[in-house]
């Protein structure tokens, strides 16, 4: 066989078998979209990103099964039922974009969920897009309103004592811990909204917190509550003021040095005894 | 044999190597460790996309609290390997064959020596990880199949993070170095494509005669230490390596010679990907001769050392699901290299610094993470032969490669792919006789790794 009819031969035979692999129906499976009426294009690019990215945890139906499922803890968020823990909306009312978007680019601590920075803009908001097809909510409501996060205060000593009580006073050492081990007298009986085992959050663990890592963010978490698990919403129950207190308190739990512990040790700040009672 | 016919086989072999010890970086095991699928680091592995990469560069972290390997379950083994059963076909031309087979006094004649059957890749045994957080580590045995040998590929170990600065990390052992075009995540595997032309070329000095003594090649790993860094996007990326001479072979074979790598490379998000650009040097020293003792070379004893040096410019770009890379390369080696003469020794005369201008271009179509399609395109161009006289066009090579692998499955446990590619290399002038050469590879196979 002459060198061109080999070449010819060799070429054919890839070509045929590329056309082979192709026509099994591979785009279905394999991360890109098959185009679909009822989705826009922008979620069928958003589609093609979850099957590459996000379907071993989250599932292919978005219902958090998806393989790895089964071996992680927590558990990957069930899409199906929209509720979402990071957000700066009002409990109960369904995330902006912006708040699924930081969720991504961040990342969640104590979880399987990395920072997905390596994503393009577009392709975060591509994400979101198709993640949003997987619950009739997002059809038939419009996220809540964001809550405003006031100017942060100066921090004080005063404030950081104040802030002390509160944590005594509206019971945060009962999941948390009096020493913000997540090891409080209710954390081995708490259950998420699946009824699944749910650990507080350990503050000596980590800089950061589930919802990011500055003061705001925080602040969010205690005025909108971690949907879907047994973390409240305490809008209704303190004050802007209140709740920075309790920002500067919790800031003393960190690993990291901070002006908020220094501050704890000038003051002589005793710890809450292990019945939750504050120690002038 | 003649050492021209020696040479010929010699160059066989040497391609045949080159294209079975191909350790790849395909890690199931952080998939596994991980749960996330192939497809969430590779766009079609074993080639990493920017989210693999970051991984990578953030020493195999994806920089949360489940880095360090005590939050894995005890049971967890950090260990992976892959393997290629294949069929290949192999086509070399203008070989130069006794015309008795047997005797080296014959005259010698030329033809094409075809070849098929089924075979085996290497087998390589991938084990990487964290040791701690921000201390991660990399350990590659790999067994030849064909020599039936262990080697070890790669051992490293590195410190991430320095100072809590993605722009410091400290490696130490075995690597491959920060390459545009990584060899040991080469997309394809045939023995006449599953190398790059731009890492490995060594110029002829005559036709059907090589003399050069520097085969010391960027693509192969190599033993010394890298300095490297890169934004927290990874968008701007930097690695500086300094390395023992020798090619990465243990038991400082050159004895006492250094080389050194800089890489320097900048991204930029476009509606369209990432696109990138860089440029890289790679400067070495290689030792012309050794002492020796009873005249039976020294080892490690290495002397007369000079230099050589590659450096190119490249481009990445990204348009969907169409890429392509596209590399400049200069190449020199010193002369006394190039004419394997000890340094301090005359020079046969007309002998100069061989030079050359190499060109890479390889694309890919990712049509999904489940099937890819390769094609590249390499050319060889001489600027400078080893000596007068000979053809200004010898030894200029043109290359090409096409291929596509197919994932019948995508998930967090293992990977399987069914390969074909096809390759071939035209060199100029370079047979025995001054014809031009021609070697192909067809090759198709399950390339699978769990």
């Amino acid at each position: 066989m002459q060198t061109t009819h080999k070449i010819g031969f060799v070429c054919m035979m890839m070509v045929l078998g590329a056309g082979l692999a192709m026509a099994q129906g591979v785009g279905y499976a394999s991360g890109y979209p098959v185009p679909k009426d009822d989705l826009t294009p922008q979620q069928q690019t958003g589609k093609g990103l979850y099957l590459r990215y996000c379907v071993g945890c989250h599932g292919k139906y978005g219902d958090g099964a998806g393989d790895n499922a089964p071996y992680i803890d927590p558990k990957p968020r069930n899409f199906t039922l929209a509720i979402f823990k990071c957000r700066s909306t009002t409990t109960g009312t369904l995330p902006l974009d912006s708040d699924l978007i930081s969720t991504i680019e961040r990342g969640i601590i104590h979880s399987n969920m990395p920072s997905w920075r390596p994503l393009s803009p577009q392709n975060r908001e591509d994400l979101i897009a198709y993640i949003k097809t997987f619950s009739p909510r997002w059809k038939n409501e419009k996220p809540g309103d964001a809550i405003q996060v006031p100017a942060e205060p100066e921090v004080t000593a005063e404030r950081v004592r104040a802030g002390q009580e509160e944590f005594a006073k509206v019971q945060c050492w009962k999941c948390h811990g009096v020493e913000g081990r997540g090891n409080g007298p209710s954390a081995d009986t708490l259950t998420d909204d699946q009824g699944r085992p749910i650990t507080p959050y350990d503050f000596t663990s980590a800089n950061r917190f589930k919802c990011g890592s500055t003061d705001q963010d925080l602040y969010k978490i205690f005025m909108t509550g971690l949907d879907g698990t047994p973390m409240p919403s305490f809008s209704d129950n303190i004050t802007s003021d209140q709740a920075w207190d309790l920002v500067f308190f919790l800031r003393t739990f960190q690993p990291m040095h901070s002006k908020e512990k220094e501050m704890a040790k000038q003051a002589g700040l005793k710890p809450i005894s292990p019945a939750g009672t504050v120690t002038p | 044999m003649t050492s021209r016919k020696r040479l010929g086989v010699a160059l066989l072999m040497f391609a045949s190597l080159l294209a079975v010890s191909k350790p790849a970086a395909a890690i199931p095991a952080f998939a596994r460790k991980y749960g996330l699928p192939c497809s969430a680091c590779h766009e079609a592995w074993p080639k990493l996309n920017t989210f693999g990469q970051t991984f990578k560069d953030n020493g195999y972290q994806l920089n949360n609290d489940r880095d360090a390997p005590i939050f894995q379950q005890p049971s967890y083994w950090p260990i992976a390997m892959r393997i290629t059963p294949n069929w290949h076909f192999e086509s070399a031309g203008k070989t130069p064959i006794d015309s008795v087979p047997g005797d080296p006094t014959s005259p010698t004649v030329e033809q094409t020596i075809n070849s098929h059957g089924f075979d085996l890749s290497g087998v390589d045994i991938l084990t990487a990880g964290t040791l701690a957080k921000n201390i991660s580590f990399l350990l590659v045995p790999s067994i030849d199949s064909v020599a039936e040998s262990i080697g070890v590929e790669s051992a490293n170990v590195r410190l991430d993070n320095l100072w809590g600065s993605p722009y410091l990390n400290l490696k130490f052992g075995k690597m491959e170095l920060d390459n545009v075009l990584s060899e040991k995540r080469i997309l394809t595997l045939s023995n006449a494509g599953g190398f790059y032309q731009l890492y490995h070329y060594v110029p002829f000095a005559a036709a059907g005669t090589v003399t050069d003594i520097n085969f010391t090649s960027q693509g192969d790993n190599q033993i010394g230490i890298e300095l490297s860094g890169h934004s927290l996007d990874d968008h701007t990326r930097y690695a500086a390596t300094l390395m023992s001479s020798g090619d990465g072979t243990p038991g400082l074979p050159t004895g006492r010679t250094y080389s050194g790598y800089l890489h320097l490379s900048q991204g930029f998000t476009t509606p369209w990907g990432l696109q990138r650009v860089g440029a890289y040097s790679f400067v070495g020293l290689e030792p012309t001769y050794f002492l020796t003792s009873g005249g039976v070379p020294v080892a490690g004893a290495g002397r007369g050392n000079r230099s050589f040096y590659r450096i190119g410019a490249y481009g990445s770009l990204y348009l969907g699901k169409f890429d392509l890379t596209g590399v400049y390369q200069r190449s020199l080696d010193n002369v006394f290299l190039a004419t394997a003469t000890p340094a301090g020794t005359t020079l046969p005369t007309g002998a100069h610094s061989p030079s050359w201008n190499t060109g890479t271009f390889e694309a890919h179509y990712t049509y999904s993470p489940q099937l890819i399609i390769i094609g590249r395109y390499e050319l060889v161009r001489m600027s400078q032969q080893t000596f007068d006289g000979v053809p200004s066009d010898l030894g200029n090579l043109d290359s090409f490669t096409i291929g596509y692998r197919y994932y019948p499955f995508m998930h967090s446990r293992a990977g399987l792919a069914w390969h074909q590619e096809f390759a071939s290399i035209l060199s100029k002038g370079t047979s025995p006789a001054g014809q031009d050469q021609r070697v192909s590879s067809y090759f198709m196979g399950f390339d699978f790794a769990f």
